[in-house]
């Protein structure tokens, strides 16, 4: 058996979901509607409490929508439950089974379904041979690290070959270095089995590195689905522009290289030091960074941030400067709404 | 200094009120296995009957043959071991059900499941008495272990374990298609060993020692439990005799002692579990 024999497209439409009731009733994901495509690596992407968990185990079938309909493939799903809807999931707990040795782990989905030992021993390795668990088959999830346990999760997921693997915010109980390794690793897997992946996480360089498309959700609103590169250079909202990117668009208030109805965003990268600039400030801060250097300053327009390069000519703390940007990287948002005008 | 001698002085003082209580707990035990290795005579010998000295099986021969001890240990292993099996089982599936599925009543239900442990188990002899004797159960194996097959206790302190286990655990079996039945026996149970052991061995030292339930629908010799037995070693009409009894109290708690060595890391282990979230 191959892995990633089948593909599968999942098509949320106008789903919603609602927990409590009366007063209490909150709304955890607005009438989203998402078309994630066969082999995309799809990144739900925001912050905590956006509604993107509830997203995906609405997909997975452990939440059921309070309305609007969840397709895998070409079939309605509503109604199906978790297991037949060949869907794996990685939790960000790993839900590894503790009393179990890693390969009883790896086995146990293929056991329950009823394959036979023989089969399930040689799938069991092939899974572990791939993400280099070999050699920890005997050992039980407590006697490994943080990363062999996430690896025994993804083992476990891809033992059963599913069209669509789901991952819920799989890296965030990792250190930094491993959380850098495993991300290129996960992408490595994804280009190896030919399934849909469904990624969460509220870590925008894990969706920039990883997604073949990035939704970025916010209070249970699909704010945006693009490309990262996308999401990055067209943001469509006043929140997407400030969510994505590290440090974040400076948004300057209405009225300020506008009109009084819209908000100016500029990225800190395009924010120049500009003699005769039309934003006055005085610097605050200035952060030496290797590669890069941030330049934080106070002006009327609030705290801008700008990104130079290290070997441009900085001005001292306390310095009046002058900053700028072209007209061509300026982002337009309405006032009222957030939404992106041009 | 003076802070390290403070500290020394406590430090005596502390075991020497854990000898003194120690003492207080474990000489009538001492008392009791003493006498029952007395001849008859010797047992009423004071002070020297409280030495180990002039010891002898003879009693604990004579209990074991006079009050048919064999055949009442028997009886009493029988029934506190189905009733622990039973237990053991019954609590998981109540606790699961409790902690696992959703139906509507589930929290009202449960308090009031709860609330029967207020009951104290004297109220409800005499009503479970007239049951078990209209389904005619008197003298017999099921009248001894069929009231006692599930308890409240057992349900409640298993629910709380599974309480504890991580609601992923359940979900990732969901997804793998693990039905209820099988998440509880491979997951559900293993992970609850220790609390289940602990259980087991509470619900064994209870059957065991159970004398009011037994008392009330046993009266013949042959369904006899241990407890109901030693008192035909009474002998009210011959003092000298009267370390038969200790004899018999002797072999009717051999097995439990063993029991409570063999088992006593599990039972720390099973009432500590979850203590401390880990």
């Amino acid at each position: 058996m191959a892995y990633g024999a089948h593909v599968a497209q999942v098509r949320l439409e106008s789903v919603t979901k609602r927990f409590g009731e009366g007063d209490d009733q909150v709304t955890a994901v607005d009438a989203v509607s998402l078309d994630i495509h066969d082999h995309e690596f799809m990144i739900l992407l925001g912050p905590s409490g956006c509604g993107k968990s509830t997203l995906l185990r609405m997909v997975a079938g452990l939440e059921d929508p309070t309305s609007g309909d969840v397709y895998i493939g070409e079939e309605w799903v509503n109604n199906t439950q978790p297991k037949l809807r060949d869907i794996a999931m990685v939790f960000q707990s790993y839900a590894l089974y503790p009393h179990k040795t890693v390969r009883a782990n790896i086995e146990f989905p293929l056991k329950v379904r009823g394959v036979g030992k023989a089969e399930r021993a040689a799938e069991a390795q092939r899974a572990a041979d791939v993400l280099g668990l070999t050699d920890y088959m005997r050992r039980k999830p407590g006697q490994l690290s943080g990363g062999q346990r996430q690896r025994v999760a993804l083992a476990r997921a891809i033992v059963r070959n599913p069209a669509v693997f789901l991952m819920d915010e799989p890296l965030s109980n990792l250190d930094a270095k491993l959380r850098g390794d495993t991300r290129a690793e996960l992408v490595d897997l994804h280009r190896r089995f030919d399934s849909t992946f469904i990624y969460v996480t509220h870590d925008q360089v894990e969706a920039m590195t990883m997604g073949s498309r990035v939704a970025v959700l916010n209070a249970g609103r699909l704010e945006q689905v693009g490309t990262p590169q996308d999401v990055y250079d067209f943001p469509a909202s006043a929140f997407v522009a400030q969510f994505i990117g590290t440090p974040p668009m400076n948004l300057l208030p209405p009225g300020v290289l506008g009109t009084d109805d819209v908000q100016v965003g500029i990225r800190p990268e395009h924010l120049l030091l500009t003699p005769g600039g039309r934003l006055q400030a005085t610097v605050t801060q200035i952060e030496h960074l290797g590669h890069e250097v941030l330049l934080h300053a106070e002006s009327a327009a609030g705290r801008l941030v700008a990104r130079l390069a290290p070997s441009a000519a900085l001005p001292a703390m306390g310095d009046s400067v002058q900053l700028d940007a072209d007209a061509q990287h300026m982002h337009h948002f309405d006032a009222t709404t957030g939404v992106r005008v041009s | 200094m003076a802070t390290d001698t403070v500290r020394g002085a406590r430090k005596v003082g502390r075991y020497a009120l854990l000898v003194v209580v120690a003492a207080v707990v474990l000489f009538p035990i001492y008392a009791v296995v003493l006498q029952a290795l007395k001849s008859g005579p010797d047992a009423f010998d004071h002070p020297r009957s409280l030495l180990p000295v002039d010891l002898t099986f003879d009693t604990i021969r004579s209990a074991w043959t006079d009050g048919n001890l064999g055949h009442l240990l028997l009886n009493s292993l029988f029934v506190s071991g189905m009733v622990t099996i039973g237990v053991i089982i019954t609590s998981l599936l109540a606790a699961y059900a409790f902690a696992f599925l959703e139906f509507p009543g589930r929290q009202a239900l449960f308090a009031i499941f709860l609330a029967t442990m207020l009951v104290p188990v004297e109220v409800t002899v005499v009503i479970n008495q007239r049951t078990a004797n209209w389904l005619g159960w008197d003298n017999s194996y099921q009248g001894l272990i069929v009231p006692s097959l599930a308890t409240t206790f057992g349900v409640f302190l298993v629910r709380q374990v599974f309480l504890q286990l991580p609601k992923e655990l359940r979900e990732a079996a969901a997804l793998d298609g693990v039905g209820h039945m099988r998440f509880l026996y491979e997951v559900a149970a293993p992970l609850s060993r220790p609390t289940l052991g602990a259980l087991g061995l509470f619900t064994f030292l209870g059957t065991w020692n159970a004398y009011l339930w037994p008392s009330q629908i046993i009266t013949d010799n042959d369904h006899q439990t241990i407890q109901l037995g030693l008192n035909k070693l009474k002998t009210p009409n011959d003092i000298s005799k009267f370390n038969l009894l200790t004899g018999g109290l002797v072999v009717a708690a051999l097995p439990i002692f063993i029991m409570l060595v063999v088992f006593q890391r599990q039972l720390v282990r099973g009432l500590t579990a979850g203590a401390v979230k880990g």
